[in-house]
C-alpha cells in the first residue's frame, strides 16, 4: 500500500492510500488525518478521511503546495509505523427491514434497476448468493461496522463490514439513479452500505429504513443539540432489525425527546480482531446488551 | 423588519463568503458562487466584504423595502430597478422605505449579487449566514426565498453615504465565449487513455441544464476512453467508478465517462466517480456566471499558472479596494 499523492487544483491535495477497499487501507486514512489535525498546520482548512483515501484542502497563500506535500508524506511514514489502535464508540442502529416507504420508493423507479420483477431486497440477496431475503437481512445486521467515511450530502455515513472479504455483500448501484430516497433509508452500493441522512436523490440499493434521527440541522433532537451530525469516522455500528411495532414506538419516542442511542465506548484493535473477526464481533454485539 | 420579498425569482438565497470546515462531514463550503462579486457588491455599500447578500439566479427577485438602505447589485447583467426607474449595476445607489427593487431580464451572466447596507441579517449557522438548501442548514430557514418572507438587514457598518459610488469596466468581471475554464489534470487522470484526455480539452463542451450550486454538468464532446484493468474490489464495475473518496471543490467528474460534472460551492462531499482534474480556484468565480448551452473550453495549466491566477486576482481585489473605500 503505497500512497499516491495528486494536487487537485491549487488548493486541495488528494491522497489515494490504496485502490482497493481493506481496512487497512481506511486506518492508514484515519490515522494519518488525526496525525495532521494534531500537527495543526498553518493555513491547512479542511481535512478528510474517506474509505481509502483522504483530502486536504489549504491555503495556498499561507502554505506552499509542496511544503504541505512534503508535510503529509512524512505524517505518512509516521503513521506506518503506529499500531492499529482507535478509542472510539460503539452505535446500535435499529432498522425497519423491507418497509413500505423504501419499497413503494423502489417500485415507483423500477425501470432504472437492474431487475425491475423483484424488490431492492430480493435482488442483493440472489446475487450474493443467499437462499432467502431473511438470510441476507440477518447477515446484513449480524456483524458490526465501521463508519469509514461521513459525506456526500450533510452526516450521510458510509459503512464497511466487518467481515472477512469473502463475506463482504457487493452490489451495484441502480442503473440510473432515483429522484428521490427516502429520509433515513439503509442504503447500499458496491461494498458500502449507508444511511440517508436527507431525503433526496440516490442510486443505492434500499434495504430499510431507520427511526433514528442522525442529521438535525435545526437541533431540536436531544442527542444532537452539540452538534448537529451524528456520526464520525471510526464510529462502529451494530445494526439491529426491528418490526413495524417497534419502529412505530421509536417514532413516538424521538418526538417526544426521549429517545437516546444506545452508544458504548470502546478501544478497537486492529490486531485483535484479525485473531478472530467472529468472537470479536460478538463482543461488539454484546456490549450493547439489547433485546 | 426591512424588507419584504414580495416575489422570489427563480432560486434566491442568502449567501455569504462560506463555512470552511465542515466538509469532512459532508457538510460543503456554500458561499457566493462568484465570490469576486460578492466582495465588491459589499465593498460598494460600505459593508465588510464578508457580509451576507442575496445571490440570484436568472431571474431576480422583487423586493419592497421598508426602510431606507444602500443597494448594489454585481455580477451578471441583470439590470436592477427601483420603483421600475432603472439603476446601474455595480453601482451604489439608494432605496427609499416604501420603494421596491425588482430587476430586468438578464443581459449577460447568470448569478447576480445583491447586497444592501448593514448586510442581510439570518442567524450564523456553524459560523456562516450562508444558505445549504441540500442539507436545510442557514440562510432563511435552510431554504431559497419565498414571497411573503421577511428579510431583516444588520446594522451598517460601513461609510454609507456615498452611492453612484461604482467600479470601472474593467473590474465588471463576466466570462467571455467560449469561456475558458483553467484546470490542473490530476486525481485519477491515469485512468484516461492518453489520446482520450487530449481530446477532452481540445473539444468545446456546451453548459448542460443540470447546472446549479451543487455542480455544472457540460455536454457535447466525445465519451472518454479508460485504460482497461480490473476494477479493484470495492469500487463498483463500471471503468468510470472508484472507490468512493472526497471530492475537490472544482473537481471534474464523468459518470460513465460521458457528461462531465465539475462541482461547485454547494458540492457533494464525496462518491464513487473518477476525476479527471480541478478547475483552477481563481476560474470557479466564472462557472457561477455560466448560462446553459454556453460553450466551454478546458485548458490544461500547472501549479505556477494557477498560482500566479491566484496572485494576479487578489491585486485585482486590492485595487478595486483602493478604487471604493
Amino acid at each position: 500500500m503505497t500512497a499516491r499523492y495528486s494536487f487537485g487544483g491549487d488548493d486541495h491535495i488528494f491522497v489515494e492510500i490504496d485502490e482497493q477497499m481493506s481496512l487497512e487501507a481506511f486506518f492508514k486514512s484515519l490515522s494519518i488525518t488525526n496525525a495532521v489535525r494534531d500537527a495543526q498546520i498553518e493555513g491547512v482548512t479542511e481535512i478528510c478521511p474517506a474509505n481509502a483515501s483522504y483530502q486536504i484542502k489549504f491555503d495556498p497563500d499561507r502554505i506552499s503546495a509542496t511544503d504541505l506535500l512534503a508535510e503529509l508524506q512524512q505524517l505518512e511514514a509516521a503513521a506506518e509505523s503506529s499500531d492499529s489502535h482507535l478509542k472510539t464508540r460503539v452505535i446500535d442502529v435499529p432498522v425497519y427491514y423491507n418497509d413500505p416507504w423504501t419499497r413503494a420508493t423502489l417500485m415507483r423507479f423500477r425501470e432504472r434497476h437492474q431487475d425491475p420483477t423483484g424488490t431492492d431486497l430480493d435482488y442483493a440477496a440472489r446475487i450474493n448468493g443467499f437462499d432467502s431475503v431473511a438470510a441476507f437481512i440477518q447477515a446484513h445486521c449480524a456483524n458490526p461496522w465501521f463508519v469509514t467515511m461521513v459525506g456526500f450530502v450533510a452526516g450521510l455515513p458510509f459503512m464497511f463490514q466487518m467481515v472477512d472479504r469473502a463475506r463482504q455483500i457487493e452490489v451495484p448501484k441502480y442503473l440510473r439513479p432515483r429522484t428521490d430516497t427516502p429520509k433515513l433509508t439503509v442504503g447500499y452500493g458496491g461494498c458500502f452500505s449507508c444511511i440517508y441522512s436527507v431525503r433526496g436523490a440516490g442510486g443505492y440499493q434500499m434495504f430499510g429504513i431507520t427511526p433514528m434521527p442522525i442529521y438535525d440541522p435545526e437541533q431540536s433532537t436531544s442527542y444532537l443539540q452539540d452538534f448537529m451530525v451524528f456520526f464520525n469516522p471510526g464510529d462502529i455500528v451494530k445494526f439491529r432489525s426491528i418490526n413495524r411495532e417497534q419502529y412505530d414506538d421509536y417514532l413516538i419516542q424521538v418526538e417526544q425527546g426521549r429517545y437516546e442511542p444506545i452508544v458504548r465506548s470502546f478501544n478497537f484493535s486492529l490486531n485483535a480482531y484479525y485473531q478472530n473477526i467472529d468472537q470479536y464481533n460478538v463482543n461488539i454485539g454484546e456490549m450493547l446488551n439489547v433485546n | 423588519m426591512s424588507i419584504r420579498v414580495l416575489g422570489s425569482g427563480l432560486a434566491t438565497s442568502v449567501q455569504d463568503l462560506g463555512r470552511p470546515g465542515y466538509y469532512h462531514l459532508g457538510i460543503p463550503i456554500s458561499g457566493a458562487m462568484d465570490r469576486y462579486a460578492l466582495r465588491v457588491a459589499n465593498m460598494l455599500v460600505g459593508n465588510s466584504e464578508d457580509a451576507a447578500v442575496l445571490e440570484t439566479v436568472f431571474l431576480g427577485p422583487e423586493l419592497e423595502f421598508t426602510e431606507d438602505a444602500v443597494v448594489a447589485v454585481t455580477g451578471a447583467q441583470l439590470p436592477p430597478k427601483v420603483d421600475g426607474v432603472q439603476r446601474e449595476t455595480w453601482t451604489a445607489f439608494s432605496v427609499k422605505s416604501g420603494q421596491t427593487l425588482s430587476f430586468d431580464f438578464l443581459q449577460h451572466g447568470a448569478r447576480a449579487y445583491i447586497a444592501v447596507s448593514g448586510g442581510i441579517d439570518v442567524p450564523l449557522a456553524l459560523g456562516s449566514r450562508s444558505t445549504y438548501t441540500l442539507g436545510a442548514l442557514g440562510g432563511l430557514a435552510g431554504r431559497n426565498l419565498q414571497s411573503g418572507d421577511e428579510l431583516h438587514t444588520g446594522i451598517s457598518q460601513g461609510k454609507v453615504g456615498n452611492t453612484r459610488r461604482s467600479v470601472p469596466d474593467k473590474f465588471k468581471r463576466l466570462p467571455d465565449s467560449p469561456a475558458c475554464l483553467r484546470v490542473i489534470p490530476g486525481l485519477y487522470w491515469h485512468r484516461l487513455q492518453e489520446q482520450s484526455g487530449q481530446r477532452f480539452f481540445a473539444e468545446t463542451w456546451k453548459v448542460a441544464t443540470e447546472a446549479d450550486r451543487i455542480g455544472y454538468r457540460f455536454r457535447g464532446g466525445s465519451p472518454l476512453d479508460f485504460v482497461e484493468r480490473e476494477q479493484p474490489f470495492g469500487a463498483g464495475s463500471d471503468p468510470s467508478n472508484i472507490v468512493d473518496s472526497c471530492y475537490p471543490y472544482g473537481s471534474i467528474q464523468v459518470p460513465g465517462g460521458t457528461e462531465p460534472i465539475v462541482l461547485h460551492r454547494d458540492a457533494v462531499s464525496g462518491g464513487g466517480y473518477f476525476m479527471l482534474g480541478t478547475v483552477i480556484s481563481t476560474d470557479m468565480d466564472y462557472i457561477g456566471q455560466l448560462q446553459p448551452n454556453m460553450e466551454v473550453q478546458f485548458m490544461p495549466v500547472d501549479m505556477e499558472t494557477a498560482l500566479s491566477a491566484r496572485r494576479d486576482r487578489k491585486a485585482m481585489l486590492d485595487e478595486v479596494r483602493r478604487l471604493v473605500s
